[in-house]
């Protein structure tokens, strides 16, 4: 029974069962409340439009590293996630070949050739969705289709109209396909929170740094309508709970995160408040991005035993 | 009652029940004994035997090669055989004495003593160091060095570690419930040396049972209380321990002494007893044999120098092929080639696993998601510090505090890139300490 060597290696000879692909997998059962949600308030084309965004991100991985000889990682369903997210990004009605040139964008530009999963340092969905609203204002900035025109609720407060909050919620306005119910948002955040997979930190100070900024620069002071329809409205819920925490993405230590957070509530802020469009979740995501190693060369931990008592 | 911890750490399956109820079997080895003359940090022992001599049990056979090292003495009586190189289980092939059991084990007259009254505490510490005791944990610093601070008055706690953290093992676990007196005993030993020390034995919560007792029968002991560790690994490290003891915080560079404690091992603190009141020299510890490969998981009392293999037909052989063979821990022991290899003082289980978990993963990229620096005990970065040592950047791995890290393991075992983050930093370690040595 003895007759061949052991395995060896060095300690420790145990692992967790946690995997990328594991915790990739939980976003995306994370995000079906929004994406079911979604395809209920804005029908058939949106399900289209996720379906084309998801496969193009996933073949285009594919095919980038079969060209490149790679090994093939499209297993650990990250572009899985990207492709999600940027489609829940994107208007209900907008066309698919959108989703197909935000998708390539995201995994070929953002992505791949900066090394692949772990080194790219943008958000993927965030930077094409941004590339998307730049080439394409006007396909990006049109949320009009079946079930709602006009302007979207947080086009509205911006020009001083009056809103249904209780609507914005529950999601039943126009929008982002992915972005308007802040309930389902909530709910499959809390999914991710339960299996370990994010914490608070960032969605948590990044909603309370922008609120804080509303109630001091807004104008609006303390009123409750108005903040409330600042969370509901737009990408803040969808964008601090499912693309501010992209692990690859953001500071890795907790003071780093608190940071950025608040970083990205004064830069949201800033862009809603005082920017032309009402929109700003994306263009502060992908700016804290930029400076999250700026961030982390002043956040490094102090070691166990640095600075401690000494008897 | 509060619980006492760390910060960080993890929650591993931890295996206990296999070997738990056990109680401790005490055997005899069969072939021949091997003892290596490094089983403890420090300079290797001299070997004071040549081939051919006949020696008894307790006879010591290697002196110790400077202060900061260890005597070693024959664990049964016999013939010496050779003086070579052997496997151990590091890996290496390292100088051994090898003895030829006769099987009768005849004994030196050991010389004990009464009680700890007439004694002075330079007598204390020459009997610990002549009787060759060693930190058992598994780092095997000598006991003496430990027990000899610059200043002695300055010592506030007296620490016997009872966390027992490493999954598996249960080898303290039987000894606190089997040989409780001899434990307290060592203890009273060790406070003789620190008059200003306060004895404290720390014993996680997950054994319930080992606390009670302890604490009956320290109830009217003024100096010694026990304390209840929160389960988490690796609490039983000793830097976390005196933290979660003390709340003192010591970095890799202070020593224990330094926050005014002395840390021990449980097997330590009574192969204390043992050198100092019985006369008796370090010559038996407790290993727990166990694991998913094994028969019978059990509990032994073992001669130093034994041969694992044996140990394995103790408990009933294996009843799967094992695919990995550790000495000590899953989280910090060492996988073996095979059990041809001696016990030492050092080793506190032999653990034989059907499925060796490591190989059946493949590192990937690293996602950035912070396990590694939720759970690092030390609390350093272990994903930065695996890449610069992959990049052979001892510079930069230095200005971020590698050196700090005590090679638990934690980030390797959350990891869900399956990165071997410790291998890495441990590898870079050993550069660095050994750029160190050559200016």
């Amino acid at each position: 029974m003895m007759s061949n060597l052991m395995k060896v290696s060095s300690n420790p000879h145990v692992r967790s069962k946690v995997t990328t692909s594991n915790i990739m997998l939980a976003v995306v059962i994370a995000l079906l409340p929004a994406t079911c949600f979604g395809i209920y308030n804005f029908g058939l084309h949106a399900l289209l439009l996720i379906l084309t965004t998801v496969a193009t991100t996933v073949l285009a991985e594919l095919i980038y590293e079969k060209a490149m000889k790679q090994k093939v990682t499209i297993g650990d369903f990250s572009a899985v996630v990207t492709g999600l997210i940027l489609a829940l990004n994107l208007p209900p009605q907008a066309p698919l070949w959108i989703g197909v040139i935000g998708g390539i964008f995201a995994i070929i530009v953002v992505k791949m050739l900066f090394g692949g999963l772990g080194q790219n340092f943008m958000n993927p969905a965030a930077a094409a969705r941004c590339f998307l609203l730049i080439s394409f204002t006007s396909i990006m900035t049109n949320f009009d289709c079946d079930a709602y025109t006009g302007a979207t609720p947080l086009a509205s407060i911006k020009a001083g109209e009056s809103v249904n909050v209780l609507n914005m919620i529950i999601g039943k306005t126009g929008g982002a396909i992915g972005e308007t119910s802040m309930l389902a948002i909530v709910l499959g955040a809390c999914i991710l929170i339960m299996v370990g997979a994010i914490d608070l930190t960032i969605p948590g100070s990044y909603i309370l740094s922008f609120v804080i900024f509303l109630v001091l620069f807004s104008g609006h002071g303390l009123d409750m309508t108005y903040i409330s329809a600042e969370l509901a409205g737009g990408g803040l819920m969808l964008g601090a709970f499912f693309m501010a925490t992209d692990y690859v993405t953001r500071p890795i230590t907790e003071k780093g995160q608190y940071l950025f957070g608040i970083l990205l509530g004064i830069l949201t802020g800033i862009f809603r408040v005082f920017g032309a469009s009402a929109e700003g979740v994306s263009y502060a995501i992908i700016i804290g991005n930029l400076l999250v190693p700026l961030i982390e060369r002043i956040t490094y931990p102090k070691a166990f035993g640095r600075g401690g008592k000494k008897a | 009652m509060s619980k006492f911890t760390f910060i960080g750490g993890i929650h591993p399956y931890d295996g206990k029940d296999l070997s738990k109820d056990k109680p401790i079997k005490e055997i005899l080895p069969k072939g021949d004994l091997f003892y290596p003359l490094s089983q403890h940090i420090g300079a290797p022992a001299t070997p004071i035997v040549a081939k051919g001599d006949h020696v008894l049990t307790g006879q010591k056979i290697a002196e110790a090669g400077g202060f900061v090292s260890s005597p070693i003495y024959a664990t049964v009586s016999g013939t010496v055989k050779a003086i070579e190189a052997h496997r151990v289980t590091t890996g290496d092939m390292a100088t051994c004495i090898v003895i030829e059991n006769d099987g009768l084990y005849e004994e030196v007259t050991y010389h004990p003593i009464d009680s700890l009254e007439n004694i002075s505490k330079e007598e204390i510490i020459n009997r610990i160091k002549e009787g060759g005791v060693v930190g058992m944990g598994g780092a095997g610093f000598p006991t003496h060095v430990k027990l000899s601070p610059k200043e002695p008055n300055k010592i506030e706690y007296v620490i016997v570690n009872c966390a027992e953290c490493e999954p598996y093992l249960t080898s303290d676990y039987r000894r606190m419930l089997e040989e409780p007196e001899k434990l307290i005993q060592g203890l009273k030993v060790s406070l003789q040396l620190f008059e200003n020390a306060q004895g404290v034995l720390a014993v996680e919560d997950n054994k319930p049972d080992c606390i009670a007792l302890l604490k009956k029968l320290t109830k009217d002991e003024k100096r010694i209380s026990v304390k209840e560790l929160k389960t988490k690994y690796p609490q039983g490290a000793e830097r976390q321990l005196i933290y979660a003891v003390t709340k003192r915080q010591i970095n890799s560079s202070m020593l224990p002494a330094d926050a005014g404690c002395v840390v021990n091992n449980v097997d330590s603190v009574v192969a204390i007893y043992n050198a100092v009141m019985l006369g008796r020299p370090l010559m038996q510890r407790i290993v727990t044999v166990t694991g998913d490969a094994i028969n019978n998981p059990r509990n032994f009392a073992v001669r130093v120098g034994t041969i694992y293999s044996e140990l394995v037909e103790e408990a009933g052989g294996f009843k799967a092929e094992p695919e990995k063979i550790i000495s000590g821990g899953p989280m910090m022991g060492f996988a073996l080639f095979d059990t041809n290899v001696p016990v030492t003082k050092t080793t506190s289980a032999l653990l034989c696993m059907t499925k060796d978990e490591v190989s059946q993963y493949e590192p990937s990229a690293c996602i950035n998601c912070g396990k590694c620096v939720e759970v690092c005990p030390g609390r350093v970065v272990p994903s930065r510090l695996a890449d610069y040592a992959e990049h052979g950047d001892t510079e930069q791995f230095e200005a971020h505090e590698g050196m700090e890290c005590c090679e638990c393991g934690c980030c390797s075992f959350v990891c869900p890139a399956k990165r071997q983050l410790t291998q890495s930093i441990k590898s870079m370690r050993k550069i660095v300490l050994a750029n160190r040595k050559k200016k």
